[in-house]
């Protein structure tokens, strides 16, 4: 490579970086400077510096960091919601698969509209269609009491499925399915069918063909769709915030809540940069497993 | 070794194989020889299992294969695509059918090796199929179809992808691996100088039925029908009818040229007034500006036509008095920059009369 193209590389890689650098790096560090700093007495932030008899001294405070690991509270939020996202990414892998795959090995000229059906919910509202699960996991609703007809039945207490991590989990995999779907479809529609005759030939029955040719060929789409998938639903709040009541509240709940209601700009600072923090090591670490995944994964 | 009874295959309206029975002996090389959509890959995926007779039989060692799956029969298939499979190195290719067959760890590993040393390439064990050479990627899907020691070894036009160069050195390979290891090889191939090179016997196939089975210099020098002759290398093919024929000679009459006599299939009768053709190699006529004709040959006079000057032969269309053109070939074996003839010279061409063959 000469000279000219390696700076035509760098250059076309400025666009990226500035984005990058302008709409996370930027933001990332005033967080980090704000975390470090007080709440301000009708929220946002205090001064960092004042001025007493003409001596400069600054304010900043390690009480917000502290804060986290005082109580237990916010870190066993942490976990839960955690566990939250990858339950949600596990169930969605599990229910996109067999759905991807059937798009991809169907006729050419359904697969559009198959995909078709599948970005259909986008076309309405976000929040109308989490409204939507509320009326369908409402006490009156008849989900509910079909159930409570069965579980009256068997002699069992009524169960109630709003305000419940049931619901949660069920509607951030409702929102979440086609995230998983798309990057799955895209990867299994480009295998060549001609390995799995040729895998066939040489011996594999139906479930080896799957398991030792398509299945490690899809770890890559798997990869990619998981970080679609638990990105969002670990930091999201609306979905808790309407179906979750007390018991089903995520970490996304808690830094919203510090911003807006309890205006302690700092402590959500350091809930949001720990959360951004943690986010950044699971792709990382999802991101080399895809590498490494995607070429020797068969052994 | 393998029988194949009475098959057909139709897809929709169109049929792919009409009443195809072969038998191919334990060890043999044998080639299924025809031009696109002839139905030849449709027999060889009869025969791998990835497709079902409508009628007919396929028996492997005196058992049918009809009942088996796939990946149940003795059988493996070199793929065009080479299908290697991507995600998996070369050794790793290469075990996977030992894999299903259950084999010991120590036992793959020794038959992996062994293989990649018959197909010249044990250094490439580790390597990902993707960074392989079009040949070596060829090697591979081989030795990987070779490994498990299939009673039969199916070749779907294997050498199609690679060049010119690399198709010949690879045709011998093929060759020496098959005399090696022993096992009986089916290839199909739309290529009848590929064909003609490496089988031991040839079924040359056309519209879903088989035209002729024979060995390649026996399929060449005396094809069974118009079809095998125009198919098989070059050919000049003149219609005649027949005019009397007795145990060793036919005499026919061809148009613009009179009545001739040519040899003929003794298990083919003909019978005066039957309409026939002469097929007649290009490098079987004699060319030259005068020629002596021999008490057994047959002499005509022309001028060239046309020419192609092909380096170690060169083709010359020759055109007799009465308008009918003659493919013959010299091969400019002269010392020195050969070039004998030029278009437009006048010409004699002569051919002994067994040097044709008469077909119906």
């Amino acid at each position: 490579m000469n000279r000219a193209e390696r700076l035509r590389n760098h250059l076309m890689a400025l666009p990226p970086a500035l984005y990058l650098l302008l709409f996370f790096a930027v933001p990332s560090v005033m967080m980090l400077f704000a975390s470090f700093r007080y709440p301000g007495e009708y929220g946002g932030l205090a001064p960092w510096y004042y001025i007493e008899d003409g001596q400069l001294s600054l304010d900043f405070t390690l009480e917000n960091w502290l804060r986290l690991f005082e109580s237990g509270i916010y870190l066993g939020l942490l976990f839960k919601s955690l566990g939250y996202a990858l339950l949600t990414t596990l169930i969605c892998t599990i229910m996109a698969y067999p759905l991807a795959l059937m798009i991809a090995r169907s006729q050419k000229r359904f697969r559009d509209l198959l995909l078709l059906l599948v970005i259909l919910p986008f076309w309405s509202n976000f929040l109308v269609r989490i409204y939507a699960w509320m009326i369908i996991f409402s006490p009156q609703g008849a989900l509910t009491i079909g159930l409570n007809h069965v579980t009256g039945a068997l002699g069992l207490e009524p169960i109630s499925l709003m305000f419940s991590s049931t619901a949660v989990i069920t509607c951030l995999v409702y929102v979440h399915l086609p995230f998983m779907i798309l990057p799955l479809y895209a990867n299994l529609e480009k295998h060549d069918n001609r390995l799995l005759d040729a895998a066939q030939d040489l011996g594999a029955n139906r479930f080896q063909c799957f398991w030792l040719i398509t299945w490690p060929q899809s770890l890559p789409g798997i990869y990619a769709g998981a970080i679609l998938v638990f990105i969002p639903s670990l930091g999201i709040f609306a979905i808790p915030d309407l179906l979750g009541g007390t018991n089903g509240i995520m970490i996304g709940n808690v830094i919203k809540q510090q911003f807006v209601e309890s205006r302690d700009w700092p402590f959500g600072s350091v809930l949001s940069l720990v959360l951004t923090g943690i986010t950044l090591l699971l792709v990382l670490l999802a991101a080399k497993l895809g590498k490494t995944g995607g070429a020797n994964s068969g052994t | 070794m393998l029988e194949i009874n009475a098959v057909s295959r139709s897809f929709g309206d169109f049929v792919a194989l009409d009443n195809v029975s072969l038998h191919i002996q334990a060890g043999e090389f044998f080639t299924l020889l025809g031009p696109s959509g002839c139905g030849k890959t449709t027999l060889l995926r009869l025969i791998a299992g990835f497709d079902q007779a409508d009628s007919g039989q396929i028996l492997l060692d005196g058992k049918s294969l009809c009942a088996l799956p796939p990946e149940l029969r003795p059988v493996h298939t070199v793929f065009q695509s080479y299908a290697l499979f991507p995600h998996m190195t070369v050794a790793e290719n290469i075990a996977f059918p030992l894999r299903m067959a259950k084999m010991s760890k120590s036992e793959i590993a020794h038959r992996v090796a062994e293989v990649l040393d018959d197909v010249r390439l044990p250094d490439k064990a580790n390597h990902c199929p993707d960074a392989l050479s079009g040949g070596q990627k060829q090697r591979i899907a081989i030795a990987r179809a070779l490994v498990n020691r299939p009673r039969l070894l199916l070749l779907d036009e294997p050498l199609s992808a690679l060049d010119a160069k690399l198709r010949e050195q690879m045709q011998i390979e093929l060759i020496n691996l098959q005399k090696e290891v022993g096992i009986t090889f089916v290839y199909v191939t739309h290529d009848q100088g590929e064909a003609l090179a490496l089988s031991h016997r040839i079924a040359v196939m056309n519209k879903g039925e088989i035209s002729q089975i024979d060995e390649p210099s026996v399929l060449y020098s005396y094809p069974d029908n118009r079809f095998v002759a125009d198919f098989i290398g070059q050919c000049n093919i003149l219609d005649a009818k027949v005019v009397s024929s007795d145990a060793q000679k036919v005499s026919i009459a061809v148009a613009g040229l009179g009545e001739l006599t040519a040899t003929a299939n003794p298990e083919i009768t003909f019978n005066s007034g039957d309409s026939c053709a002469l097929t007649l190699r290009p490098e079987k006529i004699r060319l030259a500006a005068t020629l002596e004709a021999g008490s057994d040959e047959v002499l005509f006079s022309g001028k060239v036509h046309d020419m192609l000057y092909l380096g170690d032969v060169t083709v010359y269309i020759i055109e007799l008095a009465n308008g009918v053109l003659i493919e013959a070939m010299l091969a400019n074996d002269a010392p020195g920059r050969t070039r004998l003839f030029d278009t437009g010279d006048a010409v004699q061409i002569a051919w002994r009369i067994d040097a044709g063959h008469l077909v119906p």
